[in-house]
């Protein structure tokens, strides 16, 4: 090889070369091993999950999940199927409201508002998702339930109350409609920052050329700037939606806590996490720790399923961008 | 697009005052969404602080929660126990999940074949979407059942969930190293090990520390991994981490449960120690990764 042709190969090729060196090998071996613990917990996480709940999974099978119970006929019938109601109601409820408002912040953030006020509300939006869950459920509790018991419930139960999900008087703070406010406050930042900068990596001679034609900042928006984002849209609303399948804390503070399905959104309820939350002083039997954890099975699936499907669309969508 | 010619705009029809309206209906809502966001901000901070604010005295840092019996006057309390429990939680998750987490972006980044990187990325991504109360329930499995809680073992459940955040903004600040700067530590004759030790982490140093508080700040807040592994509501302040710990988080839950209204005030005011050490660590990382990806792009 010429010195000419070693240049252009570039650095890489004079280290293959070059001597061993034990340095090198340290490094790699040490820094692969830490990358590998993603993989390991999470095999270790299914692994063990799955063998805690066998006992569970055995005894009471895919019944489980159309069993409305929880420690009946003394302490051994369980089942999931009202907190996996409760669990989709109040995270679809949530992604629901948390969507228009998130894309509507997204779009004031990235198209409408000036550069100063841009770098005060962004930075605020994304302030909403660092008070912590538990903070959120205690404000939920004492200020949200009370508002929603003594007047946004009646009021919408008075309008709508024809409407069955609104069909009962709050009669109590903790309900359904509160875990799916508590929820969207949640989600609303996460969904909204994605969508922001979905939004301003949309290029600019698209929009120029679109606004260039005579088309509205709206008509822009509808015809250049959503259908360029769709998949980013979709992937981020799956984000949403995983993280509010997956919230605990808040939600077992607000919902009631009742192994029930009822359709009016103003009665308490439970979801699968917030279900595994509240029992965690009150495990008693190895029966009832194994199906606590047939529910976190089920949870990890449901959030599984929700975070490859973002993953895999965010990467379809990173790899177009390449090309 | 092709129905909206150019030509509407000339004529003035009912058609283009139509389509302004709708464009200025939409500007209109948008505005008062982003309006919405920054209000629920307000409304739950200025909650937090409001009746925070009542709870906190000198007595507050310094005693622990007094079990009051509900004779004779009420003895000072505090929540000593609480904040020391989750500074020990949190600093011992810190240090398992730091170098776990710089290690894994260093060989994504900087050695990794691409496919490989691809793949083991997504596990974290993954493992970033995994529920903190299946994290809990996990550790829980794996070494309380039978052992016993302790706060080790909620550090443990905790830096799963930081592991991932560390790691991701590690990368990030790594990619931003200019690849002439590893160019030409190579061409010196360094190794690549030495090259990646003194040459470009010491650049990254900035993003790493960012990355690192704001994963620690998030993990001050997180309940549910403390559940099942360090779910203690003490009365006492404990040092070892090998006992289960009191913790902010823990005493926000347990005190919101409770029918009294001095414990619901006291939890306010917890609230408002843990707001507060998120929001300072949330300005120190924001001012960290300025600082230091302004030096990075300077140099370019």
């Amino acid at each position: 090889m010429s010195v000419a042709q070693e240049r252009a190969a570039g650095p890489a090729a004079l280290q293959r070369r070059g001597r061993f060196r034990p340095g090198d090998a340290i490094l790699y071996v040490v820094t692969c091993a830490a990358a590998l613990t993603g993989v390991v917990l999470l095999g270790l996480i299914t692994h063990e999950v799955l063998t805690q709940a066998w006992p569970a999974m055995q005894k009471f099978g895919l019944g489980f999940l159309t069993t409305q119970a929880w420690g009946d006929k003394g302490n051994t019938l369980f089942g999931a199927k009202s907190f996996i109601f409760g669990t989709v109601v109040t995270s679809l409820g949530a992604l629901l409201l948390a969507t228009p408002i998130s894309l509507a912040i997204a779009l004031f953030l990235s198209e409408l508002a000036p550069r100063w006020i841009r770098s005060v509300v962004a930075p605020l939006v994304e302030l909403l998702a660092a008070i912590p869950s538990v903070v959120l459920g205690l404000w939920g509790i004492l200020v949200l339930g009370p508002f929603i018991t003594g007047t946004l419930g009646p009021a919408i139960h008075g309008t709508l109350g024809w409407v069955p999900i609104f069909s009962t008087k709050p009669t109590v703070g903790s309900n359904m409609f509160a875990a799916i406010l508590i929820l969207t406050i949640m989600i609303i930042p996460i969904v909204s920052s994605i969508c922001r900068e979905l939004f301003v990596s949309v290029p600019g001679e698209l929009k120029d050329g679109a606004l260039a034609l005579g088309a509205t900042r709206w008509e822009v928006v509808r015809g250049v700037v959503f259908p360029y984002a769709r998949a980013g849209i979709a992937a981020a609303l799956i984000l949403g939606l995983g993280r509010a399948l997956g919230e605990a804390i808040a939600v077992t503070q607000v919902i009631g806590n009742r192994v029930a399905i009822n359709k009016s959104l103003f009665d308490p309820g439970d979801t699968l996490a917030s279900r595994i939350a509240g029992q965690y002083q009150g495990a008693d039997t190895a029966l009832q720790v194994a199906s606590l954890v047939y529910l976190a099975v089920i949870l990890l699936v449901f959030s599984l399923i929700a975070n490859l499907a973002a993953q895999l669309i965010v990467r379809r969508v990173a790899g177009r961008h390449q090309v | 697009m092709s129905a909206n010619a150019p030509t509407a705009d000339l004529f003035r029809s009912e058609r283009m005052r139509r389509r302004r309206i709708v464009n200025r209906l939409v500007e209109g809502a948008a505005t008062v969404a982003a309006l919405l966001a920054v209000a629920l901000l307000v409304i739950v901070v200025s909650s937090v602080v409001r009746q925070g604010w009542a709870a906190i005295n000198v007595d507050f840092f310094t005693k622990t929660p007094a079990i009051y019996t509900g004779f004779g006057p009420r003895p000072a309390s505090g929540i000593s126990s609480a904040i020391i429990g989750t500074l020990i939680i949190i600093g011992i998750a810190l240090v398992m999940a730091l170098p776990v987490g710089v290690l894994t972006a260093i060989y994504l980044n900087e050695l990794a074949p691409r496919k490989l990187a691809s793949v083991l990325t997504l596990a974290f991504d993954v493992l970033n979407g995994i529920p903190a109360i299946v994290l809990g329930i996990f550790v829980f499995i794996f070494v309380v059942v039978g052992h016993g809680q302790a706060a080790w073992k909620a550090s443990f459940a905790l830096a799963i969930l930081m592991v991932p955040m560390i790691a991701r903004s590690t990368q990030e600040v790594l990619a931003l190293v200019p690849a002439s700067m590893r160019e030409a530590s190579l061409a010196l004759g360094a190794a690549k090990w030495r090259t990646t030790l003194s040459v470009v982490l010491p650049q990254a140093v900035g993003g790493i520390v960012t990355g690192a508080t704001l994963a620690t700040a998030r993990a001050a807040g997180e309940t549910a991994p403390l559940l099942f592994t360090s779910a203690l509501y003490s009365d006492s302040v404990s040092y070892d981490p090998r006992q289960p710990i009191a913790s902010i988080p823990m005493f926000i839950f347990t005190s919101a449960e409770q029918a009294d209204p001095v414990l619901h005030q006291q939890a306010w005011g917890a609230a408002a120690v843990l707001i507060g050490i998120i929001l300072v660590a949330s300005l120190i990382a924001r001012w960290f990764a300025d600082r230091s990806v302004r030096r990075l792009k300077g140099e370019r």
